[in-house]
């Protein structure tokens, strides 16, 4: 068949933004690791793990215009490389927000504070599942998979919601620990915005599988009301 | 530029027609089992060097050159070395396909006997069986061996010389706008063919479709018209083709990639 060479570094670069998929899940799981167990050491290892999955993007940026000069990409391969490039971007965020919750574990250090940990553990397992999902639809070119996955947000929104009450009403009963405490305000925020994300991703496969551009259902920007 | 081994070399060549410097004092390397794209405006000397690599120049009766080619070391302009032997080791393809106009078996089978093959009939069918192969054309013609070669498709005609070219193995093929007579889906199979050709193979290719340069190559020389007059072309920037056509570092090489030229 001609073009093996654009469909093999086609296939490289899917590769790599699952591998890259992968290190921020990995990141974010990690993250919420270190906050349960009020690791340090952990949420360190995260700020590391952050400089590999920037690295990553570079790379596969790189690649992406590349392929992009020397092969001269149209229609479905054109839309392809142009939705990698926004889901490069995309994961690439999504490991600064695992990295936020990272620092947000070195700033509590051992001080006291209120974690609302089992919304945050569910909201943080919701949005891996969502983010893997999203990218095995998006590396299948599976545009009704992506159409599904959004709607799942609203279950990590209802979890913002009931965590960001528990927050509230623990600030106003232990007002000397608001300092702390605020900061899981922080960590909902980077959950509930991994998740919107998502949602972009799948847009972005809707687009590069059909060439309908538009946005789905369920996600709104103004809905992280921190 | 890396470890590569170099299979050919120019050293400060120019080559002239009678007067005329039609390309000057030229430096770079051909690597082996990589492709080498040259890229450039028409005129700017891309054939000529191309077939100053196989000693193709000395046909035209005014041209002459100064300098070393060198081809795995030796000068290829040596006065004790043969142009026939060069010119076997160093094979070429042309703009147009020019299969003989004899059998599509006749095609394979005339470079073996003339470059003195003496074996039976059935190794000579396994040589041309190996040849149509290696240029992806069997399973398109091995039922029709003894019809003409003119009577195929443009692409096939041109993967025929192709196979014409690979049959008494040489070490480079050249190839000369391969594909500009070609339709798109010819163009992509003739590409992809190279690709499967160079792990066997260093090929070199002249092209105007600088597209085709970036799909296919793996170094691409850029060259210009420059020196007094703009009359002389040289090659101005030479590199990894992804360097080339993400971030050349020639403003002139820029320019041509990107259309803003002339």
């Amino acid at each position: 068949m001609p073009r093996e060479t654009l469909i093999r570094q086609i296939n490289q670069i899917r590769d790599e933004i699952l591998i890259l998929g992968s290190m921020v899940e990995q990141a974010t799981l990690s993250a919420i690791q270190a906050l349960k167990n009020r690791d340090t050491h952990l949420a360190r290892e995260i700020f590391e793990a952050d400089q590999n999955i920037n690295e990553k993007r570079f790379a596969i940026e790189n690649a992406i215009i590349t392929l992009m000069a020397t092969q001269q990409p149209m229609a479905r391969d054109l839309r392809e490389m142009t939705a990698m490039l926004e889901v490069n971007t995309e994961l690439e965020r999504m490991g600064d927000y695992a990295k936020g919750i990272a620092k947000v574990v070195t700033r509590l250090g051992e001080g006291d504070v209120i974690i609302p940990i089992q919304e945050i553990e569910k909201m943080a397992e919701i949005a891996v599942s969502m983010l893997h999902r999203a990218l095995g639809a998006f590396v299948s070119e599976n545009h009704v998979q992506a159409l599904a996955i959004p709607k799942e947000d609203d279950q990590v929104d209802e979890l913002f919601n009931q965590a960001y009450r528990k927050i509230i009403e623990a600030m106003i009963a232990n007002p000397n620990l608001i300092d702390h405490t605020n900061l899981m305000l922080w960590v909902i925020h980077n959950l509930e915005r991994l998740a919107d994300r998502v949602t972009n991703i799948c847009e972005r496969t809707v687009f590069s599988a059909t060439g309908e551009l538009f946005e789905i259902d369920g996600m709104d920007e103004d809905d992280a009301n921190v | 530029m890396d470890n590569n081994h170099v299979v050919l070399e120019t050293k400060n060549l120019n080559v002239f027609y009678g007067n005329f410097l039609a390309i000057k004092d030229v430096n770079f390397q051909v690597f082996r089992n990589q492709i080498t794209a040259i890229i450039g405006p028409s005129g700017c000397g891309k054939s000529t060097l191309l077939r100053s690599f196989n000693r193709m120049n000395e046909l035209v009766p005014s041209a002459r050159s100064e300098g070393k080619i060198l081809f795995n070391g030796e000068d290829i302009y040596d006065p004790t070395i043969d142009p026939v032997e060069v010119r076997r080791k160093i094979g070429m393809v042309f703009q147009k396909p020019n299969p003989f106009p004899k059998s599509i078996y006749e095609n394979i089978a005339w470079g073996l006997k003339i470059n003195g093959f003496r074996g039976s009939k059935s190794e000579m069918d396994d040589l041309v069986e190996q040849a149509l192969r290696g240029a992806a054309l069997w399973d398109e013609v091995k039922d029709k061996l003894d019809q003409s070669g003119l009577s195929l498709s443009g692409g096939q005609q041109q993967r025929l010389c192709i196979a014409r070219a690979i049959a008494i193995k040489p070490e480079v093929i050249l190839m000369d706008e391969p594909a500009s007579a070609l339709d798109p889906i010819a163009t992509l199979k003739i590409e992809d063919l190279m690709r499967e050709l160079k792990e066997n193979y260093t090929i070199v290719i002249v092209t105007h479709n600088m597209q085709e340069a970036a799909r296919v190559s793996d170094y691409t020389a850029m060259m210009m018209l420059t020196g007094e007059g703009e009359r002389s072309g040289t090659v101005i920037e030479f590199d990894r083709t992804n360097i080339i056509f993400t971030r050349p570092k020639d403003k002139r090489t820029e320019d041509y990639i990107t259309g803003r030229f002339g």
